[in-house]
């Protein structure tokens, strides 16, 4: 018997002519956390798709307990024991938990569906992971850490002994996480083999045994998790110094010129009573756990999101509540967090993408769309973002999630804002990608624009904000300033330990 | 972190020689089914033939331009062939009412035609209206409105058709059997519409929004568009080239009932469908539109020219056109 559960040897991968894994490979223990990281477009998702069945080698071969196989579907993969649980669900919402957990594999006692079996099952395996989920609820009534859960109860149902899991916690809040991370350990001591995919190397120090770096489509390095710093893994990401992932900071905030006065902004159910001012020059940290209701306050603010009460004031002026056009018209920008949802149209090309909030812009003088204006637009994007692209006149679907975070922050600049209002700007995105982006906010308040930023990352609000705002449950628990603002203080006030004052 | 799918190499080449079969396909189809109804019959090339199979592709075509709109949305609009009835019996009735004031004169056709215009504009504003405020599928609102028209139209004919006054009818004549330059009238403006819907698509912000829309509704609303007045627009726009298609269809038989226009909607959406326009929206092929609404015409005739197939069998031959049509598109995508 081979001690690894799952081998990848010499695996090369071309799409069509471009090849994007060069000789990996890759080899998983049996019984062992071995996590995979890279940046965008390093062949992370690649590698692993070819290890689950959803796409086929080019060459090179993989060994399944020390057996060559070849996986020509998801179905084979799945019924050799390797599973991936995606980035994004695969679960049908109107469906119930058990109908999800079955699905495709559905129990059958006579022809008829034995759903008293797969009650019975589901409800031993969602006890296994600790869940009070009710396998007879339907999946669009779960939150996002619930619906993680299915899937890896789905996962579980069959013994899967290779658990593939591609950013799993990217959406959840830190106590879920901790849940997360306890029954993967479980998994671990029951003999599973987990590949673990995550852009945090924080969590990867903590959770994973083994690491394997990739570099544009190389192994760089698999070693031992307790040899390597965090700072390490970053280096051998990028492939250089990483000196320093955020830019210094501005100096102590002036708080002279008041850009933005939220006052008493309330939205049922979500936000209560809120009030902030925005200055000139500063960003402006917003923190919380999910659901803290940032996302909703903001949406209110430029008014894409109906608020119940309350005024902003921007440069002495009212804003009006009434759409998201009036605030863009005032120069004031949101970037959704949301980004293949609400922030680009994925299934079009590049430069309807970018100059779809300034088309105006982008007229003839008779008043037609100018697609030389369109273009020349999008090469300054390109080249001012450092967007790489297969083709200029590539869909949007074809990048890689920090090239399309790129292009989404190139649409906003169209407009030439004053408030820029990011929402988890780096969410999904490799480390490389996220110092581009802090560099780029930066600058923006240097020029004497201001920013808001919402994140539920919190190095990255201690290491880019010059003031933070702390949310829960609706409401602003609290401010600070200076050396207040580290990762402790925040969570006091997130989990409501502190603050209150201004509800 | 995703890397470039094969499928979409495929694609960025297909978008960088700037040459796409899928655009040109509707094209070679309408050859390719020319070529076929000369061999079957050569009187089909003949100038008489041409012109007429042409000019009645005009009703559907002008109609599925408005439809191509609609649809590049992610909506449908199932209103528009009982719309057309309406709108030819309230132009019937007028005409024969202000015939007595103004005679059979221009002016009496005129005010008609306006008249035809403000129902068509009013009646997709309605359309819209209902379903943006309302907050309902476009399917179930223009399913209502469909049924309303068609029997509103039953009523005003109580039951029965609806015939324009004779005098005016000779003089109205010439707008669907009259030509210019030899070129019959109906295919005029048919091109007229083609031509100013494709400069809305695709060189003007509102078909760039509604393109978006059709895309992706929440990105569309997260970029500032004013999702709900654009849709409203496209109804709007859906109503005025009904209403186009009844003032060239009016002087054809000079009558309306409850069953004029009947099927109209169905063969328009064909007609976009067949042209490359998903109907989940985000896309839209205006000259694929025109050549699906040409093809149907032909199948038609050819079907009349030959004596192979019965043309009570019109219907499946252009079900199984569309179906066809459509696979081809799916394998060429795939």
């Amino acid at each position: 018997m081979s001690e690894f559960a799952i081998q990848a040897k010499k695996v090369c991968k071309s799409y069509g002519t471009v090849p994007v894994l060069f000789d990996v490979d890759f080899e998983v223990k049996k019984g062992e956390i071995h996590a995979l990281i890279g940046e965008n477009g390093a062949g992370k998702s690649t590698l692993v798709k070819i290890l689950a069945g959803y796409h086929q080698q080019t060459s090179g071969e993989l060994l399944r307990n020390g057996r060559p196989v070849v996986y020509h579907s998801i179905g084979a993969a799945e019924a050799d024991g390797v599973v991936m649980i995606h980035q994004e669900f695969n679960l049908c919402n109107d469906l119930t938990v058990e109908e999800n957990i079955f699905l495709g594999k559905e129990l059958v006692k006579r022809g008829l569906l034995d759903k008293a079996a797969m009650r019975q099952r589901s409800g031993e395996i969602l006890g296994r992971l600790g869940t009070t989920i009710n396998p007879r609820s339907r999946v669009k009534d779960l939150s996002v850490s619930e619906k993680q859960m299915v899937e890896i109860a789905k996962a579980l149902a069959f013994n899967s002994e290779v658990l593939i899991m591609d950013e799993p916690t990217a959406v959840l809040t830190q106590g879920e996480i901790e849940v997360l991370f306890r029954i993967i350990r479980a998994l671990r001591d029951h003999g599973v083999s987990i590949v673990y995919i995550s852009h945090k190397l924080n969590e990867i120090k903590e959770l994973a045994d083994r690491v394997t770096v990739l570099r544009d489509g190389y192994r760089v390095a698999t070693e031992k998790v307790s040899d390597l710093s965090e700072d390490d893994m970053a280096r051998l990401m990028v492939g250089r110094e990483l000196t320093t992932l955020f830019p210094p900071k501005g100096g102590p905030p002036k708080r002279e010129v008041p850009v933005l006065e939220v006052r008493n902004i309330s939205c049922p159910k979500y936000v209560h009573n809120a009030s902030f001012q925005l200055y000139e020059g500063e960003v402006l940290g917003f923190a919380g756990l999910i659901g803290a209701g940032r996302t909703e306050l903001m949406e209110c603010v430029v008014g894409l999101r109906r608020r119940s009460a309350g005024t902003v004031i921007y440069r002495g002026q009212p804003l009006s509540a009434r759409s998201y056009g009036d605030a863009i018209k005032q120069q004031i920008v949101y970037l959704s967090e949301d980004r293949k949802g609400k922030g680009l149209f994925t299934s079009m090309p590049l430069a309807p993408n970018v100059t779809i909030l300034s088309l105006q812009d982008h007229l003839t003088r008779i008043g037609f769309l100018d697609s030389k204006k369109e273009d020349a637009t999008l090469d300054r994007t390109l080249e001012e973002f450092d967007v790489r692209v297969p083709s200029k006149r590539a869909l949007l679907s074809m990048l890689s999630g920090g090239n399309q975070q790129k292009i989404a922050l190139g649409k906003m600049m169209q407009v030439d804002p004053d408030v820029v209002i990011l929402d988890e700007p780096t969410r999904g995105i490799d480390v490389g990608t996220k110092q581009q982006v802090y560099y780029f906010v930066r600058e923006l308040v240097k020029q004497g624009k201001s920013c808001i930023l919402i994140s539920s990352e919190l190095p990255e609000i201690v290491g880019l904000s010059d003031r933070v705002i702390v949310m829960r449950s609706g409401v602003i628990m609290g401010e600070l300033t200076g050396a207040d603002i580290n990762e402790e203080e925040i969570m006091l006030y997130a989990t409501g330990v502190k603050g209150g004052m201004a509800g | 972190m995703n890397q470039v799918s094969a499928g979409g190499l495929a694609k960025v080449k297909a978008l960088g020689s700037r040459f796409s079969w899928q655009d040109i396909g509707p094209i070679i189809a309408v050859i390719a089914l020319m070529i076929l109804g000369t061999a079957i019959n050569p009187t089909f090339l003949s100038m008489g033939n041409l012109t007429n199979v042409f000019t009645r592709s005009a009703f559907t075509g002008i109609i599925a331009i408005g439809a191509t709109f609609v649809i590049g949305t992610g909506s449908i609009d199932l209103s528009v062939g009982s719309m057309a009835a309406f709108n030819s019996g309230m132009m019937i009735i007028f005409m024969n009412y202000l015939v007595q004031h103004w005679g059979a004169t221009w002016s009496t056709i005129i005010a008609a035609m306006v008249l035809s215009l403000v129902l068509g504009a009013v009646g997709g504003l309605v359309n819209g209206l209902v379903i943006t405020r309302g907050k309902i599928e476009s399917f179930i609102v223009t399913l209502g409105t469909m049924g309303i028209f068609r029997s509103l139209v039953t009523y005003l004919a109580d039951g029965g058709t609806l015939s324009l006054n004779l005098p005016v009818r000779g003089l109205y004549r010439p707008v669907y059997y009259g030509t210019f330059l030899k070129i019959p009238i109906p295919l005029i403006i048919f091109f007229i519409v083609a031509v100013v819907g494709a400069v809305l698509m695709y060189k003007t912000r509102f078909g760039r929004y509604v393109l978006a829309i059709g895309s992706n509704y929440d990105v569309a609303h997260y970029s500032a568009i004013n999702v709900n007045r654009i849709r409203v627009l496209t109804y709007i726009l859906q109503g005025i080239c009904v209403a186009i298609a009844t003032i060239i269809y009016v002087p054809r038989l000079g009558s309306a009932s409850g069953s004029t226009g009947y099927g109209w909607e169905l063969e328009a959406i064909a007609a976009v469908i067949i042209g490359g326009t998903a109907m989940k929206g985000g896309t839209a092929k205006i000259l694929g539109t025109v050549a699906g609404a040409i093809i149907f015409s032909i199948i038609g005739n050819i079907l009349n020219l030959s004596d192979a197939i019965s043309q009570y069998l019109n219907g499946a031959v252009q079900g199984l056109i569309i179906i066809g049509a459509v696979l081809v598109q799916r394998t060429s995508k795939e």
